[in-house]
């Protein structure tokens, strides 16, 4: 029943949709915590920029985002982002824009993270004398972070399962895998079988041990 | 300015603040150099390139087609999802096994696969087994996608919009006698469904944007491809079609999420009702984990 799986690169194509998703999870990790530190800062400038680029990144496709990285970026603009070969440069484009376009989503989640402490935990540590990098870093973060790790793991599910937009621009992975098979073989039932399967394997286990986690770490008030 | 990062600030801290917006807005102004830069040097700023958008013309023949597609592809699936997430909603809430079990797997199902393997799956399945035309296929398989998944993402908000009423509602509603039946109809789905209209609004706006997905991948002519389309007719103006196009939908979403966080703080000061409502922040949690226990 599923041996005409013989002639193609199933784990291939999900080893590079675990490729995009990993690269840019970490990626998307480090630019959002930076836009989360500008918007939740003193200086009001930062702060405008980060809502700024958070709500229009927010509100644009990510199709639009990964394709202009594309057609735009490279065709139009030249940035080829250190490499000659169409693969990778397709795949390095890919991860460029799934990593603008989930920052966003990343500092949004730090963000709601931040919220979720009470004022009355940082004037409490301030009334017993600790200094503001002591405030932020034993009393504020911790308990921040630990509130931002659900909001995360969602976060981290949409972008596993975002990498498929990377199809539009020719990256070899599952959906571009999909579209192959269902060109050439007349099994359409078998083929969604298997790459849905692929995605539940990718996406279920992660919400159901992060989730966990996560309802583990955070503070109960 | 009170946050729990920081106190309010002395004369020191206001000069460091000085300092750092000096120094952001030199890095910022270096960044925007560079991009005007390389724009000019490929001659993406030649005024020949944006005319278009300043004349009814792009409008009339590319843009508003395309946007039209989008919006009744949007709107379709919606109307279509909402009704069958509501299915499926108030079966994930039943006393029976037999009912709540199944809407659970199939739920979860179609949550955890992307949208854009359900519309190439939409996709073929016309081309294989219906008689639907060449031309009217994408805009079938986009709405299939988007239903099947917004579907499930729906069934999750009317599950978690019902448990977020106080209990007393049922509780009451069984006490007067009324059934099972009846308190679901009459009692929690009249208030739950105020109470997720802002997470509804906010899935509109995923909705919208995963149109796209079809102009990419299943040449559905909507407004990401009038873009491509565009830019072919217009001598290549790649950067200004994308801008103006990019624009659109920030203006529709933004919209969308304004009008969506509006609705849920004035639901928020409803006196008549109990206050329960399920806000753009709740969809978040919802659309993303699996299976994590309830919501409320």
């Amino acid at each position: 029943m599923f041996d005409f799986l013989e002639g193609y690169d199933v784990l291939g194509a999900f080893w590079t949709t675990v490729q995009l998703a990993l690269l840019s999870a970490v990626g998307s990790l480090v630019w959002g915590t930076l836009l989360a530190a500008m918007r939740v800062g003193p200086v009001p400038l930062m702060r405008g920029f980060g809502t700024f680029y958070v709500n229009t990144v927010r509100n644009i496709p990510l199709t639009v985002i990964i394709l202009f990285s594309s057609l735009g970026l490279y065709s139009t603009l030249g940035v080829s982002l250190g490499t000659h070969d169409t693969d990778t440069l397709n795949f390095r484009l890919a991860v460029l824009g799934l990593t603008l376009y989930t920052s966003a989503f990343v500092c949004e989640a730090i963000r709601s993270g931040i919220n979720t402490v009470p004022v009355g935990q940082a004037e409490a540590a301030r009334a017993i004398g600790l200094s503001f990098s002591q405030v932020l870093f034993l009393v504020v973060l911790p308990q921040a972070f630990r509130a931002a790790v659900g909001p995360l793991t969602n976060v981290l599910i949409a972008l596993t399962k975002n990498t498929t937009v990377a199809a539009a621009i020719g990256v070899a992975e599952a959906a571009t895998l999909m579209k192959e098979m269902l060109d050439k073989e007349a099994l359409l039932l078998q083929i969604s079988a298997v790459i849905a399967f692929g995605f539940c394997c990718l996406t279920l286990p992660t919400g159901l041990i992060l989730g966990w986690v996560g309802k583990k770490v955070a503070v109960k008030r | 300015m009170t946050s729990v990062l920081y106190d309010a600030q002395g004369p020191r801290a206001k000069r460091r603040n000085v300092l750092y917006t000096a120094l952001f807005v030199v890095v910022l102004a270096a960044v925007v150099w560079w991009v005007y830069l390389a724009l000019d040097d490929k001659h993406q700023l030649d005024w020949a390139l944006w005319k278009p958008f300043f004349s009814s013309e792009a409008y009339s023949t590319y843009i508003w087609p395309g946007l039209r597609n989008t919006l009744t592809a949007a709107a379709l699936a919606m109307v279509i999802a909402l009704p069958l997430g509501a299915v499926f909603g108030i079966a994930r809430l039943s006393d029976h096994v037999w009912v709540r079990v199944p809407a659970t797997i199939v739920v979860e199902f179609f949550r955890a696969i992307p949208v854009l393997i359900l519309m190439i799956f939409g996709n073929e399945l016309y081309s294989q087994y219906t008689d639907v035309s060449s031309d009217d296929r994408p805009m079938y398989a986009v709405v299939t996608g988007l239903v099947l998944y917004n579907a499930s993402v729906l069934a999750e908000i009317v599950r978690a919009g019902i448990l977020t009423l106080p209990k007393g509602q049922s509780e009451a509603a069984m006490a007067i006698g009324l059934r099972k039946n009846q308190v679901m109809r009459l009692i929690l789905l009249p208030q739950a469904v105020t109470a997720m209209l802002p997470a509804i609004v906010s899935q509109l706006v995923v909705v919208v944007k995963d149109t796209a997905l079809g102009g990419a991948v299943l040449t559905f002519p909507e407004l990401l491809s009038a873009a491509n389309t565009m830019s072919g007719y217009y001598g290549a103006n790649t950067i200004a079609s994308f801008t103006v196009v990019s624009l659109i939908f920030v203006i529709i979403n933004f919209s969308l999420t304004s009008f969506a966080s509006w609705l849920e703080g004035r639901l928020r000061r409803r006196k008549k009702s109990t206050g329960a409502v399920l806000g753009a922040q709740d969809v978040a949690e919802i659309a993303g984990t699996a299976a994590t226990g309830n919501a409320a």
